[in-house]
């Protein structure tokens, strides 16, 4: 399984980069860890005429605490997030989703640029920084501009990135005092594709819940946020009958997929909630 | 900018000056061009671990690394690891336990192996379980591995094997 010839352009600016693209048009695919890409080019999914590969852009890299946001490079390897003291600080979804992702191998190539803009429904990034309420910032040839992340996935590897365009870093907003998160997702085998994931931001004071962010994945064609069910859960202990019921809202359209029922996603995302809200309730009580 | 061009870098100690396919993978340039066939080809998606090597100090996929992407970098596989030394206790625990039976997918785990043991030689069973997850074994049925790894941490804590 050999990839199609292709150009290779290493750029060493965000200026050569656009360069390359404007040269290569549509046909161009930008190379950051690969580690989505490379698969896609084995198996021939996709034959571009370029690979224009930016890992040596030194602006992409850094994590750094700007104006009270977390700013995270977006070429900041997965292996990254789960060593960084800010990020386990100020984005702490990042640190426990990263081990969910892949191998250890995948992970010291693979980059948070690289998994939201390849916007993958099943993949643990877009749902965390969806929770963490992050802003994308894209540069493109004609500018910069930043989009939230409610706004930025938009389908199946479908993002708000025209072409041309290309993710620069991800700023994390501070959580809200008292706020803790937790992750989980279920997989067949460790390091797999998730079947169902939650990710999942709020406070539990006195044990009530409140200010929930709530965000499936491997549920749709993009992380879903569940905010009937959060809504639902302001002021509540538990999971009762009532947030079963608003949760079943927010999964309306929740269909099969390849592997997995609709009714089962809907059953496994009930059972990931469960968990998660016990981790909110006892780490927000430490 | 083009469909080939020339890398250097440092492989297994030893400097390296070739002219490269843009397309060729680096665990393809390893084994073909420069004839280390340590380095095993599985699944060509990085799912399976036998390509896996060691690029600037990190274990990565050797198949979803171009060659183009290593030049200037340095790269180490089993050849190189086991001919310095650093995984000798790795494979004498491998064959004393029967961790390989065809060996194909030995040197990828053995990669893996000794990066967990150098940033956590005390792993527990479910850290080397986690961390060799990405190494998939088709004969042994991956307990003698975890064995011997954890035997492996245990010596180098200064326990005995």
């Amino acid at each position: 399984m050999k990839p199609a010839p292709f150009e290779f352009v290493r750029a060493a600016s965000l200026d050569e980069t656009f360069g390359a693209i404007a040269r290569f048009g549509d046909d161009a695919r930008i190379l950051a860890g690969g580690q989505s890409l490379m698969p896609i080019l084995n198996m021939r999914l996709a034959q571009p005429s370029a690979l224009i590969d930016i890992n040596g852009i030194q602006e992409l890299s850094g994590i750094a605490v700007v104006d009270g946001k977390l700013r995270i490079g977006a070429l900041t390897r997965h292996a990254e997030l789960l060593t960084s003291a800010d990020v386990a600080r100020h984005a702490p979804l990042l640190a426990q989703a990263a081990p969910h992702i892949a191998h250890p191998a995948i992970r010291n190539r693979g980059t948070i640029g690289g998994s939201l803009a390849h916007a993958d429904p099943a993949a643990e990034l877009p749902a965390c920084v969806l929770a963490h309420d992050a802003t994308l910032n894209i540069a493109g040839p004609n500018g910069t501009r930043a989009v939230a992340a409610a706004d930025f996935f938009q389908g199946i590897f479908e993002t708000a990135l025209d072409h041309g365009e290309i993710l620069t870093s991800v700023d994390i907003p501070p959580m809200a005092g008292g706020a803790v998160a937790a992750f989980d997702e279920l997989a067949r085998r460790h390091g797999d594709y998730a079947v169902t994931g939650l990710a999942a931001v709020g406070s539990a004071r006195g044990g009530s819940f409140a200010g929930l962010r709530v965000v499936f994945f491997a549920l749709a064609d993009r992380p879903v946020l569940a905010a009937n069910a959060a809504a639902a859960l302001e002021g509540q202990s538990d999971l009762t009958d009532a947030v079963r019921a608003a949760l079943a809202d927010d999964l309306a359209d929740v269909a099969d997929d390849l592997h997995t029922s609709a009714a089962t996603k809907r059953h496994l995302a009930g059972v990931l909630l469960g968990r998660v809200l016990a981790t909110i309730k006892t780490e927000a009580g430490r | 900018m083009s469909t080939s061009q020339e890398i250097n870098l440092t492989v297994n100690g030893e400097p390296v000056s070739e002219i490269v396919d843009s397309r060729r993978s680096l665990v393809d340039f390893l084994r073909d061009t420069l004839e280390l066939t340590g380095s095993h080809v599985g699944c060509e998606h990085g799912v399976c671990g036998a390509c896996t090597v060691r690029v600037d100090g990190a274990i990565v996929r050797g198949c979803l690394m171009l060659a183009v992407q290593a030049d200037g970098g340095t790269v180490e596989t089993i050849e190189g690891i086991s001919d310095s030394g650093e995984v000798a206790d790795l494979q004498e625990a491998f064959h004393e336990r029967n961790a390989l039976q065809c060996g194909f997918c030995s040197p990828g785990m053995l990669m893996a192996a000794a990066d967990l043991l150098t940033r956590n030689p005390g792993a527990s069973r479910g850290e080397i379980r986690d961390h060799i997850a990405g190494n998939y074994c088709r004969c042994t049925g991956y307990q003698a591995i975890v064995d011997a790894v954890e035997a492996v941490g245990k010596q180098r804590q200064g326990g005995s094997r």
